[in-house]
């Protein structure tokens, strides 16, 4: 057990010295996603719309955190092939589900501290009370949702496996239609008719319509205290179902295209 | 087995081999064109079968392409074969990966790092891939790096700012960290200077003499391979031609200097894998 641990450990530790060496970027990225995050805020205070602003501020938390989780664990392959390390971590007698685990266990973590910083960040350009938001059912969502996003970021994290670059391009595509479709600063009704559908299979859907009854948005433009858990037993389902079906699934896919790799020569910094 | 001095007293005592290799064979292909795609099949391998028994130091001399890195690669689990048997300490690749990648340390041409970490960052979460603690971790890479006459003060430099051969001792101090019984040096004095040159081949001869390590050296330098190698195979165009003691491959080729016995004796494949003789199309994709 030791031993394992001590395995989940090793990325854990990696992703967190790298990080550190490339602090003053992530401060850079941290200050632009503040900026960014208010900016999309303001636009509620300024429509003097209080049900508005509390919205876009879940969207922007939310969103914050699932696609960092998200991007951390797609890009893991990618920063190994532009290192030209990941044939070494391929053959350390290490199991894919500790590797897959430790890269998982530092994307939630800097996940969860950066979205801290930029609603922290938000606070100070918006006067909001949310002391009537129900936090304990917020963590328990953004918990289980982030497990969706992780099999989603397994799935992803082996498309630079075929190619470095296409790999991230279509990393980016695939989160930018996430972000598209799941109603991060909309209701998912006034995307197109044909787009709709898409919102149904996207995890970010059901874990934003948790969250705003959670933090305290109701269906009329009167803000009201935040629901109890009991009322997201909905989306607490699917999001359940998501993340115990594409975690699995991610490792098969990972593992499938691991062996195809080694079969064709892929794993190659240039292959 | 080998009765070379160069063998060890290891293989003197044990009969188990380190490394069997049985009429391997691995292919590459590749797709060119969109609309009358062609597949291009590149044959890296061609039924090579070779043995180094344990503590043995082999040599495996041969051309930019020959197969040699490859041959690597299969043995550190990060090629399926396409044919053949291999075998490292009797175990079978493909099928027992997670055992032979617990014997095995790999070392190649270019020291692949995480070149903003330090070299102590760096070695630390290659022990801890392993499952190794850090102290110990920390101790034994002084030793190495010591042993292989870099400064202990760099330890904490990032890799960015060491020249190539101080991350080539890096990255052998990292295939040693955890003792394997089975080292894959590809290249691995390539660029280095003479110093940093002798300062590795005296410690890999100390690692054989004093731990019993198997190695498999491939390299373009005869000097090198004369002197650490007990065996030596010449590979070119993904065929072993030759293989035996410098002084047999020598005799064999009538040649004074190992270089010449080396062309002498690969020559024709020499010239084939310069007119890509190992490539041939396999004609249109289906369906494509």
């Amino acid at each position: 057990m030791e031993h394992v641990l001590r395995q989940t450990w090793a990325f854990f530790f990696r992703d967190y010295q790298l990080t550190r060496r490339y602090f003053s970027w992530v401060v850079v990225f941290t200050f632009y996603a503040v900026v960014n995050s208010a900016t999309v805020v303001l636009i509620g205070v300024a429509a003097g719309d209080r049900r508005l602003t509390l919205m876009l501020m879940v969207g922007v938390m939310l969103w914050g955190l699932l696609s960092v989780v998200f991007q951390e664990i797609a890009n893991s392959i990618t920063y190994e092939r532009w290192e030209g390390t990941l044939e070494y971590t391929f053959m350390a007698p290490v199991s894919r589900v500790i590797h897959l685990a430790g890269v998982s266990l530092w994307a939630t973590f800097y996940a969860v501290a950066r979205a801290v910083v930029i609603v922290a960040g938000m606070l100070l350009f918006v006067d909001l009370d949310l002391s009537r938001a129900n936090w304990g059912g917020i963590v328990a969502v953004l918990a289980v949702s982030s497990a969706a996003f992780i099999g989603l970021g397994l799935m992803a994290a082996v498309l630079p496996v075929f190619s470095p670059e296409r790999g991230a391009e279509a990393t980016n595509i695939f989160q930018g239609v996430l972000l598209l479709v799941s109603g991060v600063y909309y209701p998912v009704e006034v995307l197109p008719r044909w787009l709709q559908p898409l919102s149904v299979v996207s995890p970010a859907t059901y874990a934003l319509s948790a969250c705003r009854k959670l933090v305290g948005i109701g269906e009329g433009p009167e803000m009201v205290a935040g629901a109890p858990l009991s009322a997201c037993a909905y989306e607490l389902t699917i999001l359940t179902l998501m993340g115990i079906v594409s975690i699995p699934l991610g490792l098969y896919v990972f593992a499938l295209v691991e062996r195809w790799a080694k079969r064709t020569g892929k794993l190659k910094r240039t292959g | 087995m080998p009765d070379h001095p160069k063998a060890g007293k290891v293989c003197d005592v044990m009969s188990s081999l380190g490394i069997e290799v049985r009429l391997l064979c691995k292919s590459f292909s590749k797709r060119k064109g969109l609309i009358r795609a062609r597949r291009t099949v590149s044959h890296a391998l061609k039924d090579v079968s070779f043995e180094v028994a344990v503590g043995e130091t082999y040599g495996l001399l041969g051309p930019n392409g020959s197969g040699k890195s490859t041959l690597i690669r299969v043995l550190s689990t990060l090629l399926v074969p396409d044919s053949g048997s291999v075998r490292v300490f009797g175990f079978r690749l493909p099928g027992d990966e997670t055992e032979v990648r617990r014997r095995v340390g790999r070392v190649s041409v270019d020291a692949a790092f995480y070149k903003k970490l330090s070299a102590r960052e760096n070695l630390l979460y290659s022990a801890y891939l392993y499952g190794m603690e850090r102290e110990p971790a920390e101790r034994r890479a002084m030793e190495i790096l010591e042993a292989l006459g870099l400064d202990g003060e760099k330890f904490t430099d990032p890799l960015e700012e060491m020249s190539r051969g101080m991350q080539q001792k890096v990255a052998i101090t990292r295939a040693l960290l955890v003792n394997p019984p089975l080292l894959l040096l590809d290249e691995p004095t390539t660029g280095l200077d003479p110093k940093s040159k002798r300062d590795v081949q005296t410690f890999l001869e100390a690692l054989r003499r004093e731990h019993g390590t198997t190695i498999l050296l491939t390299s373009h330098d005869m000097a090198e391979t004369e002197r650490l190698c007990a065996r030596i195979g010449f590979i070119a165009g993904g065929r072993l031609i030759a293989e035996g003691t410098a002084d047999e491959l020598k005799r064999a080729a009538g040649a004074e200097t190992l270089e010449d016995a080396f062309i002498a004796l690969a020559g024709e494949k020499l010239e084939e894998g310069a007119a890509g003789g190992k490539k041939r199309e396999e004609g249109a994709v289906a369906g494509a």
